[in-house]
């Protein structure tokens, strides 16, 4: 830490020459400008979702501030619709589809990474272009296929294929990490007589952990945010996920219930973003790692 | 050296399994299903090119294809100009630097199809918080229809499009802009160099190979957007934003016409495919950026 604080010092270095009021103009007001762009819509979101109707309609007062804050839209939520239905899904879909994504994950980087054998070059390139197939283009015979075995309309539809965009993504960062970890401390445990899988759980994983929490938490998120499958493949309100569910089922005809389509949006989104300011920096090595490789 | 292929095979079985299932074979499928006339609940024969000689009349088709690359070319190159901006300024050194750049990058994690509701919400044609302070400004008269005529929907949805594009670059350049030698900015600057030519001769130069693969990304994703516009707009107004992807969606799934929606998709395929060689060459680091000398 202390290493890396005076690593910055000397690369903020030149800066100090700047004058004041320059610094203002080139750097504090067009960051503030950016703030404010990047964040208002979260504002908006968590305001609209405390409101009251009558507020919410009036086209007198001040939009921005809410006057007689209402958790109605909540109990609405919970209690009118399916939401904590969707909610517990969407958990479930996430969770499951991260792990199992993660556990094979874990052997194909490191069979890729260290057991180098025949065609493990290629198998990578090949797992970096699967990372880039977009959900867009697999979704139509995704849902022949998902139908015909019969999974359509149940989370196991979800489960299922989530893994095709989180195995190449995890695969592909893990791979990154074992990279990083010296071939010494293997071919000392091999002269040790360890097994590939003692080296495997006892060495590479431990040493890992940064590179599993970021590949898991990019998992998850991957997984809780995604629509067009789930869009898909699901149909009866109590398979639904949260944004699936949010956009079907809360907009009803031409009435916009913007109160609780904001609470909504507010609760489903708050799972990651906790998650998110848990682990920011392994989110962002994940997300860095990813693409610097 | 067989068991080490062996044991190489046993590893790689489980999530080879699972991407050939549903990766591989759905992409061969796909392939498959946009040469025959499949409907939902019934297979489809195979048709030759029928679909795409269709398509190739389709009006609405061809204003898709317009309409993906406007969404693409202006929404890459205003979150790469944003982000490059972004990334210099957390660059400096900041008051709350690591906190700053954890909320920076919160548009990028919050679910896009919620963040979407919020800015449905925002431009909503009666009660719109823009239209709303514009008209306090006095500037002016009615309020905007964001998302109800064409070109207005266009310009509403690439905002969107690029509020949340603009941390992932904005973050991914900082990286990359963290990995600079401070030595370079120091023999610049006792040789007199202009920020400018700081930029220009060290900053560019250097962060080249990262700006490459993060485009790449960036117009890959944003090429086969579908959440963003299924939720501000389903295409409307007359089919203004439609891309390819929602159209597919559409054609596909509401419309039942799976060889057709098929055949947009796989449409996709060529332009994606010049994307990622691009990411290949972008990939290739020159050698005088690790310290060698130029071919």
């Amino acid at each position: 830490m202390a290493i890396q604080a005076a690593k910055t010092e000397q690369r903020e270095g030149m800066h100090f020459l700047e004058s004041v009021p320059r610094r203002w103009v080139t750097v504090y007001i067009p960051l503030t400008l950016f703030l404010f762009f990047l964040l208002f819509p979260f504002y908006w979101m968590g305001l609209t979702a405390f409101k009251p109707n009558a507020e919410l309609l009036a086209t007198d007062g001040n939009p921005f501030w809410v006057m007689a804050p209402t958790l109605d839209h909540f109990k609405k939520l919970f209690v009118d619709t399916s939401y904590p239905t969707w909610l517990w899904n969407t958990i479930i879909v996430s969770v499951v589809a991260t792990f199992v994504s993660l556990a094979t994950s874990v052997f194909a980087a490191y069979a890729i990474e260290r057991l180098r054998f025949k065609g493990a070059h290629q198998l990578g390139v090949a797992i970096f272009l699967a990372y880039l197939v977009p959900p867009s283009i697999l979704f139509i015979p995704l849902a022949t296929m998902v139908f015909q075995l019969g999974m359509f309309d149940s989370r196991l539809a979800l489960i299922f294929t989530y893994p095709t965009f989180l195995i190449p993504f995890c695969t592909w960062l893990l791979m990154g990490y074992f990279r990083s970890i010296p071939f010494e401390l293997e071919e000392c445990a091999i002269i040790d007589g360890a097994t590939r899988w003692q080296i495997l759980t006892r060495i590479v994983l431990p040493l890992a952990i940064p590179g599993l929490i970021s590949a898991g938490i990019f998992a998850f998120t991957l997984s809780w945010n995604e629509f067009i499958y789930a869009l898909t493949f699901v149909s009866a309100s109590e398979n639904k996920t949260v944004p699936v569910g949010v956009i079907t089922e809360l907009v009803e005809g031409d009435v916009y219930h913007w109160g609780s389509l904001m609470a909504g949006a507010l609760v489903g989104s708050l799972p990651v973003a906790i998650m998110y300011s848990f682990f920011v920096e392994y989110y962002v090595a994940g997300m860095t790692g990813a693409v610097k490789e | 050296m067989d068991n080490r292929n062996v044991l190489g095979a046993l590893f790689m079985l489980p999530a080879a399994a699972i991407l050939l299932t549903f990766l591989t074979y759905p992409l061969g499928l796909g392939v498959w299903l946009g040469f025959t006339d499949a409907k939902i609940g019934r297979g489809g024969e195979w048709i030759g090119f029928e679909n795409y000689e269709w398509l190739w009349d389709d009006s609405v088709f061809r204003l898709s294809i317009f309409n993906t690359f406007l969404y693409t070319v202006v929404a890459s190159i205003v979150k790469f100009a944003l982000g490059l901006w972004l990334a210099l300024l957390l660059n400096r050194h900041l008051p709350f630097k690591s906190f700053l750049r954890a909320i920076v990058l919160l548009p990028f994690i919050v679910p896009t199809v919620l963040s979407a509701i919020a800015f449905w919400w925002i431009y909503d044609a009666q009660f719109s918080v823009l239209s709303w302070t514009l008209m306090k400004l006095g500037l002016i008269d009615e309020y905007i229809n964001f998302l109800g005529e064409p070109n207005l929907a266009r310009a509403s949805t690439i905002t969107a499009n690029v509020w949340r594009g603009v941390p992932f670059v904005a973050i991914c350049l900082l990286a990359g802009l963290q990995t600079i030698s401070p030595a370079l900015y120091e023999a610049a600057a006792i040789d007199g160099a202009t920020p400018w030519q700081k930029f220009r001769n060290i900053t560019l130069p250097m962060l080249s190979p990262i700006i490459a693969v993060v485009m790449t990304f960036s117009v890959l994703f944003t090429f086969t957007d579908f959440q963003l516009i299924w939720v501000l707009t389903r295409g409307g107004p007359i089919n203004a934003t439609h891309l390819m992807a929602t159209l597919s969606f559409q054609r596909a799934i509401p419309g039942g016409a799976l060889g057709e929606g098929a055949a947009i998709a796989i449409s996709m395929i060529p332009f994606l495919l010049a994307a990622i060689l691009f990411s290949y060459f972008g990939l290739q680091r020159r050698k005088w950026q690790q310290g060698g000398s130029d071919r």
